[in-house]
């Protein structure tokens, strides 16, 4: 048997099993997915994939992990700027401007009847909504969304003499709260901090979780306009910082993100703020008793949304665009919508999902999940601009200064303003 | 005969093609797309002239990159180095389990740095990372030194030299193994100290490698960049960035693909002239035998 005589054969098996792969007239889409947090995303997003692609022949469709946030980011513009664009991706929602800047994507609006458009787009929560839709259209639709919740350890709460069922309310319960947990050994070194907001790689996130409580919308006019400098973004600053400096119950510097649940449960801290997306994480690995709590209220409650939306790229064919948009309302339907949120912790993203049986079996099991969904109610929009990259880059240089004690709040944001403007101007 | 120049032209071609393919196309590409703007969706890229030259000389995230990677190599080059010299020393005797040693002097090399970064992540972690466990158990306080602008550069720097000196050490083995015994028994004769033997003979023998292997280092410094990505992002506020992991931020994060072509340009600029610098000086100090 000659070599040529195996490569031939391979050739035409690979032929052969081409043909019966691919239904006549099937339609090829491929779609981006990153991963933000630990547990079953990634093996739940090819599973669901690959149970759709069973019940429909005609489709065939390639979910590809792509990294996280930004690299799926980096990965499906690059793709689009050489060509070859996936015909769906699940990207960071605040990327929208951006997207549509650089004119890669398309409105959901023209590939949906007007019925759907109603009980479709109008089925998801408001709150989610805000980061998906810009002059009057819809471009995202959302999928593994979050929301930062407040994870408190019960274990904790009691060794210091608290009341293990009550998590902070509001900014005053929070200090004395944390003042009452955080614990020092004879060295006067601290053994037990009060309290971690993670504030390393994208600080603005869960600062917007003390900002919006205190009032403050950091950008506004459809992504053109940034407030940074608006005396409640200053006070949330000066707040944050003070966490760590003034009331002493906040390691200082710049806190980790990925440590953040491994320090929760190490007992390094006794409440901490995170994503709800880290739900089944925590869940899963704490060795303590622990409750899940809105963010505390300053004038109201608030919280940001988070987390990544579906959104279609324009370099495709109308068919491509079709069938995208069916797997998009099939993957977001409830009961699909609930086997996501219970392997992962994220928010389903519609209620009719939540009056689901299992979605109560699972709710009557892990409580936690419903306050992120609760918490929606008081959730706006996670900062979202044209260019978004460099102007959230230039707010979480200025609101790491702050934090580090390099600058003065008011300085910092005055400064980060003038430099968001400057970006944002040629957009108006 | 007179067709040599043919057979000249086809020996250079696999390697010309390459070379021009993959470095100096696309040198020329970034110099030409340094002079003009981004395009962006509908907006069609125009000639801007020196508009990003400009730019950038009032942009303070890039004067902070720049002095970020000067002082990261004017650390951790020498630093390498001499690390890598005496471990080389160290292990070029006769001694049981030596090449047990060697192996474990080189592992950082073989380790990729992404898992390597994963590593002293946690072992820089405040609270209850390895360096802060070790440190309770004399009573000090914890730290977070990777989150300080301050020392969050240095930490950076730590895991570079860890990672490099190894791999240098390699070189100077293999050179230590080339110089004459009989320099060393003259040496011997002469009852000259230990330090004057170095110093007059193996470190004046190592200068080639020593020059080969300081080339290496001034690429690696404005080079490797994987662990930035891991454990810091470039923060906090810029404290650990350096050039390239600036150009990969303002190019494959912002989408400014022309100003991240104007730093590019920089950073061509410095690496040639830093090159030129070591051939051309360094080069007179260098005893090739």
């Amino acid at each position: 048997m000659s070599i040529h005589y195996i490569y031939n054969l391979g050739r035409a098996a690979a032929v052969a099993g081409a043909l019966v792969a691919t239904p006549a007239l099937a339609v090829d889409l491929e779609f981006y997915f990153p991963v933000a947090v630990g547990g079953a995303a990634a093996d739940t997003i090819e599973a669901l994939t690959a149970e759709y692609a069973k019940a429909n022949p005609e489709v065939n469709i390639k979910a590809i992990y792509a990294g996280s946030y930004s690299d799926a980011s980096a990965k499906a513009i690059t793709a689009a700027r050489g060509g070859n664009a996936p015909q769906l991706s699940v990207l960071l929602s605040p990327d929208m401007y951006t997207l549509i800047d650089e004119d890669l994507i398309v409105p959901f609006d023209d590939y949906i009847s007007e019925a759907d458009m109603a009980d479709w787009i109008g089925g998801f929560y408001p709150a989610f909504m805000l980061n998906s839709q810009a002059e009057g259209k819809t471009w995202g639709i959302p999928f593994q969304r979050s929301t930062p919740v407040m994870y408190w350890n019960k274990d904790a709460f009691k060794a210091a003499g608290l009341d293990p069922e009550h998590a902070p309310e509001n900014w005053d319960e929070l200090v004395t709260i944390g003042q009452a947990l955080t614990r020092k050994d004879e060295n006067g070194n601290v053994t037990q901090w009060g309290l971690r907001i993670p504030s390393a790689g994208f600080p603005y996130w869960l600062f917007q979780g003390l900002a919006i409580p205190n009032g403050a919308i950091l950008a506004t006019d459809e992504g053109k306009k940034t407030h940074f400098d608006t005396p409640e973004v200053i006070e949330a600053a000066r707040f944050q910082y003070d966490l760590a400096h003034k009331y002493g119950i906040m390691a200082p510097g710049a806190i980790e993100w990925g440590a953040t649940p491994k320090a929760f449960f190490e007992g390094d801290t006794a409440i901490m703020w995170t994503t709800t997306g880290n739900l089944v994480n925590v869940t899963d690995n704490a060795p303590f008793e622990f409750g899940v709590a809105m963010l505390p209220a300053k004038k109201t409650r608030g919280a940001p949304t988070g987390g990544g939306n579906f959104f279609l790229f324009k370099d495709s064919t109308d068919e491509q665009k079709q069938a995208a948009v069916e797997f998009v309302k099939w993957i977001t339907a409830p009961e699909q919508s609930a086997k996501w949120t219970i392997a992962t912790g994220y928010v389903a993203p519609r209620p009719e999902t939540w009056e689901l049986p299992v979605m109560k079996d699972y709710v009557a099991k892990v409580p936690g999940a419903l306050v992120a969904r609760d918490q929606l109610a008081f959730a706006k929009a996670e900062l979202s601009t044209y260019q978004n990259s460099l102007v959230t880059k230039i707010f979480n240089d200025a609101l790491g200064s702050v934090l580090a004690g390099q600058a003065d709040a008011e300085t910092a944001m005055k400064e980060a303003q003038a430099k968001a403007e400057a970006v944002l101007k040629p957009y108006r | 005969m007179k067709h040599r120049w043919i057979y000249a032209w086809l020996m250079l071609l696999p390697a010309m093609t390459l070379l021009v393919t993959f470095t100096h196309y696309p040198a020329i590409r970034t110099i030409i797309n340094s002079f003009w703007s981004t395009g962006r969706g509908r907006r069609q890229s125009e000639f801007v002239g020196l508009g990003n030259y400009e730019r950038m000389l009032g942009d303070d995230v890039f004067w902070q990159v720049l002095w970020n990677n000067l002082l990261y190599a004017a650390i951790t080059i020498p630093l390498s180095i001499a690390i890598a010299i005496s471990m080389a020393l160290f292990v070029h005797r006769k001694i049981p389990g030596i090449g047990f040693l060697r192996m474990s002097y080189f592992t950082p090399t073989v380790l990729p740095l992404i898992a390597v970064a994963n590593i002293w992540l946690f072992f820089y972690t405040p609270g209850f990372g390895l360096i802060d466990q070790i440190r309770s158990f004399f009573g000090l306080a914890q730290q977070n030194w990777m989150g300080q602008p301050e020392t969050a550069l240095y930490t950076m720097m730590a895991v570079t030299i860890w990672k490099e000196a190894g791999f240098f050490m390699i070189f100077y083995l293999a050179a230590l193994q080339t110089i004459p015994p009989s320099l060393y028994e003259a040496a011997a004769i002469e009852a000259a100290p230990r330090w004057t033997v170095f110093r007059r003979i193996t470190f004046p023998l190592l200068m080639p490698t020593t020059l080969f292997v300081s080339v290496n280092a001034v690429i690696n410094a404005f080079r490797m960049i994987d662990h930035i990505f891991v454990m810091t992002g470039g923060g906090p506020n810029n404290a650990t960035s350096l050039l390239l992991f600036y150009i990969y931020e303002v190019a494959f994060r912002q989408w400014d693909t022309a100003y991240g072509a104007t730093l590019t340009v920089v950073m061509l600029l410095i690496l040639s002239l830093l090159a030129i610098g070591q051939f051309f000086f360094l080069d007179r100090k260098v005893h090739y035998r």
